[in-house]
């Protein structure tokens, strides 16, 4: 048995120390909104929080990350309010919808590290974040968007 | 309900005779009343009690209201924008009413499909033209055909599904009026309820049983449009709140009790069987619990996903060899060698005498290339089953309900109505959701696996080597310059056929020309003296499929690169002269209106350049300028300005959408993507061999949609092949350097 902490809540699973997060999360524990892309980092699709860094699930083995707190899209903190989420509604980004909580959660992660990103620095940061359905503009303009929604409430 | 194979083929005859006899319809919104009639509406049989039905598209009952989707919504918005068109004729507002997508029935035939199978250019109007469209819509109306593509949803339901809600709410105030005793020309509606003089307010829900026991109005008249409270202007994408929280459940995140997982391994050389394999190693390996040989290779039964594709891929397989050249060079060679007449596919269209005017002045000639590309939408492919004895249900995303049926039927060895078909909302498409390799394993395994439902996910590698890719091209176009004018343009190219390949894999092969290879072709609207446009259809290369724009995203690239080398040759500007050449007035207003927003004035100077093109694609008019710089690591693509015209918007903000993605799409995959094979096999099994566009690599998108057409148009796809050429303009423009072909990255670094 292998125990962490998901969304705030102690689970343990009994799978083999190898397996990548990712599919502990969707298989095993049933927490969807990490997606399966590419299974190689290079999409950026499975991104969850790992103690408070955004991390590419599909290469975390669960093995190496017992003992740790991982948070997804479903565990955010003021869910409902997130500065984050609220500009990715108000600037309808999704389309098809898939690479989008990957998205967000590096997204999120960018904020906290640069209260107020320039383009060159989003780009930088987010490329790793495929989007097949083009949504690069919308991204940009919702990540500015919360910038300023999180000044605004400081 | 028809064979699958008789749908097809009806509703893609293309060519006068084919398709001539059939009734003339007055409006699409008829054709689909009638359809409903014909067809009858599937929703009554599954129709609980004291609940109504008026059409294909609308039920209620006690407890809620179901608008239903027909279209499949692979990110394109469709699952918003079709029950919105309904709300707004019902007085519904955004969560007052569940969206369901539809199962397969005829009923819900595509109508948006007339334009594009009557043999006639998009801009033309005449009596002619629009006898044939008539004569195709009867077609489809007989063929039942129910499919998402050629960005024809909002084409096929803006007025049905107005009308369809206009029947709804009249038929709920009939209800009314007879159980309030009032007359129905002093009840209104409003958010959800029927309203009587005096105020009362009667929800729809308390209506259903008694709105079910009165005959619907069927001669219900929808608004006009200067009463719109939600279309046409700013609206909030129903999928929006539930994609970003992370709650919207796709395909793939779909579950079942006692369901078990599979991965796969197929045969890479495309439609080839398995000889033999070896699964000693993967027997034991943790999660295991079952190996299935299928027909064109192996499956493994596990306890989740990652343990199945981690044990099938420690499987060894010998495969039977493919069919078509093993070798990227043997497909290049096929194509170099099918300009010939036993390969012709049709000359579609012949103005003046084009040897005559290639004598003429200057001849200018140009070889362009187009290779295969992938699909890939970061959904993989996926899919749950499971099948009884007495058929089989099935979850997966697909833009073809009943062909879903008919391939997940002759797997299983069931008829096609055993199979029952859940549309699920999917995580793109592009193309790659009108095929079956999904579907046909799907069944194969749940069918060895009886009783037990089985959630199949291809890893990204299967995707890459079982997607069957865009076409591959070559063009060889001839033209001549005299005066400061063309003289001719002499339009020839060869490539693999997509609509006929998918039409053929749906089991309903066909031998007319690949229509999809006169799109962008054919299509040309410039005056020109001397024009002739002639497809041939490339024999034994890898099956290829629709694509995002499918023909014209090959084809558009070598048109309006061709037209551009034209008019540098004649010593022409290249937005102003397409202008002066543009021979549709509204299609003018377009190139106009993109030479406005980007102030066009002739050449940048200091190693920037801007290219444009333009290209009518599935009837929409779409023109690009794209603005570039060199820089000391390459091209930078600096912005893009793109001008549509799509006769009426339904919704801005994701028209806008639509326009950046596709833009992104056309620019990306001409950049960066390429398929190639080697030993039968794609050698590009993952983002990092075929990348697309990143965020680094995306310009601002300025766009600006008319609505002077006739007619309303899609937007899914019109804004990708104007791309690739705008962009490899551009950069003639910026440093004199001419790209022939796709991807640019072969000849030219990017930022």
């Amino acid at each position: 048995m292998i125990e962490l902490t998901v969304n705030g809540v102690k689970r343990q699973v009994d799978v083999v120390p190898e397996m990548p997060l990712l599919w502990v999360l969707r298989d095993e524990l049933g927490i969807t909104s990490p997606k399966y892309g590419c299974g190689v980092a290079q999409c950026g699709a499975c991104t969850v929080h790992i103690d408070g860094k955004a991390v590419r699930s599909c290469q975390s083995r669960i093995g190496e990350i017992a003992g740790k707190s991982v948070v997804t899209i479903e565990g955010l903190e003021n869910r409902d309010q997130h500065p984050v989420l609220q500009a990715w509604i108000e600037h309808q980004v999704p389309q098809c919808g898939y690479c989008q909580t990957g998205q967000i959660m590096q997204a999120i992660s960018l904020l906290e590290r640069a209260s107020k990103p320039t383009d060159e620095l989003i780009d930088q940061v987010m490329s790793g974040n495929l989007c097949r359905c083009g949504t690069y503009p919308r991204i940009r303009a919702a990540i500015h968007a919360a910038a300023a929604k999180k000044m605004a409430e400081k | 309900m028809e064979d699958i194979k008789n749908i097809s083929r009806r509703a893609f005859v293309f060519g006068s005779a084919a398709i001539a006899g059939g009734i003339a319809i007055g409006s699409y919104g008829d054709a689909a009343m009638a359809a409903t009639a014909a067809n009858g509406n599937p929703l009554a049989a599954g129709l609980g009690p004291n609940s109504v039905t008026f059409n294909p598209w609308v039920e209620i009952s006690p407890d809620k209201i179901t608008l239903i989707a027909q279209h499949a919504d692979i990110g394109q918005g469709v699952g918003s924008a079709q029950p919105i068109l309904i709300a707004e004729e019902m007085d519904l507002d955004p969560g007052q009413f569940e969206v369901r997508f539809a199962g397969p029935s005829p009923a819900y035939f595509n109508t948006g499909f007339a334009n594009e199978n009557a043999p006639f250019l998009a801009a033309d109007h005449s009596p002619a033209a629009e006898a044939a469209r008539a004569d195709a819509l009867e077609a489809l109306r007989k063929s039942g055909l129910q499919m998402t593509g050629g960005s024809s949803t909002i084409p096929d339901t803006y007025e049905k599904l107005r009308i369809a809600g206009a029947v709804a709410r009249e038929t709920l105030k009939a209800a009314a009026a007879k159980r309030s005793g009032v007359a129905l020309a002093d009840i209104s509606t409003q958010s959800g309820h029927v309203i009587l003089p005096n105020g009362t307010k009667i929800p729809y829900v308390e209506l259903a049983a008694e709105a079910a026991r009165i005959a619907p109005v069927l001669d219900a008249k929808p608004r006009d449009p200067s009463k719109w409270r939600m279309v046409g202007k700013p609206m909030m994408r129903l999928d929006v709140r539930s994609k970003a929280m992370g709650e919207l459940k796709f395909g793939i995140d779909r579950k079942m009790d006692g369901m078990m997982y599979a991965a796969v391994k197929l045969n890479p050389n495309k439609g080839q069987p398995l000889k033999s394999y070896d699964a000693g190693k993967a027997q034991s390996m943790p999660g295991v619990k079952k190996i299935l040989k299928l027909k064109n290779g192996v499956a493994v039964i596990a306890t989740n996903s990652w343990y199945a594709m981690k044990a099938v891929d420690a499987i060894q397989c010998v495969w039977a060899p493919s069919t078509y050249p093993a070798e990227q060079a043997g497909h290049w060679k096929v194509l170099e060698g099918s300009f010939k007449p036993q390969f012709l596919g049709k000359e579609w269209r012949k103005i003046g005498d084009v040897e005559a005017g290639l004598k003429q002045g200057t001849l200018v000639k140009a070889e362009y290339r187009a290779p295969y590309v992938g699909h890939q939408p970061l959904e993989p492919l996926n899919g749950l089953a499971i099948v009884s004895d007495s058929g089989m249900e099935i979850w997966v995303g697909h833009q073809s309900p009943q062909a879903v049926q008919s391939i997940a039927a002759a797997a299983v060895g069931l008829k096609p109505e055993q199979v029952t078909f859940h549309n699920q909302w999917s995580g793109g498409s592009f193309g790659h959701r009108l095929e079956f390799e999904n579907v046909r394993v799907l069944a194969e395994i749940a069918n060895q696996m009886r009783g037990t439902p089985i959630k199949l996910v291809f890893s990204r590698e299967q995707d890459f080597l079982q997607d069957i890719p865009r076409q591959i091209a070559i063009a060889r176009h001839r033209g001549s310059v005299d005066k400061g004018k063309i003289v001719a343009a002499d339009l020839q190219l060869a490539s693999t056929a997509p609509l006929k390949g998918l039409l053929e894999r749906m089991g309903a092969p066909s031998k007319d020309p690949d229509p999809q290879l006169a799109a962008g072709l054919w299509n040309v609207y410039y005056d020109l003296p001397h024009f002739r446009a002639t497809s041939y259809e490339a024999q034994g290369l890898s099956p290829s499929t629709t694509w995002r724009s499918v023909g014209a995203s090959t084809a558009g690239f070598f048109t309006e690169s061709f037209i551009d080398e034209l008019i540098h040759a004649a010593g022409l500007d290249p937005l102003k002269a397409r202008i002066a050449m543009c021979s549709v007035p509204t299609y003018r207003k377009v190139l106009e209106t993109v030479a406005e927003m980007s102030n066009w004035n002739g050449p940048l100077g200091n190693g920037r350049g801007r290219g444009v093109a333009f290209v009518e694609s599935f009837g929409t008019p779409t023109a690009e300028v794209v603005e570039v710089t060199m820089t000391d690591r390459g091209v930078r693509i600096d912005k893009v300005w793109v001008a549509v015209d799509v006769g009426k918007v339904v919704d801005p903000v994701n028209l806008e959408s639509q326009v950046q993605g596709g833009v992104v799409w056309g620019l990306g995959h001409a950049m960066n993507c390429q398929l190639t094979y080697a030993k039968g096999a794609v050698q590009q099994t993952n983002y990092n061999h075929h990348e697309a566009m990143r965020i680094y690599q995306c310009p601002v998108i300025e766009i600006r949609a008319l609505e002077n057409d006739p007619k309303v148009r899609g937007i899914g796809e019109p804004p990708v092949p104007p791309a690739a050429p705008a962009l490899a303009n551009a950069i003639f423009a910026a440093t004199g350097k001419r790209i022939r072909e796709m991807p640019f990255n072969k000849f030219i670094d990017f930022v």
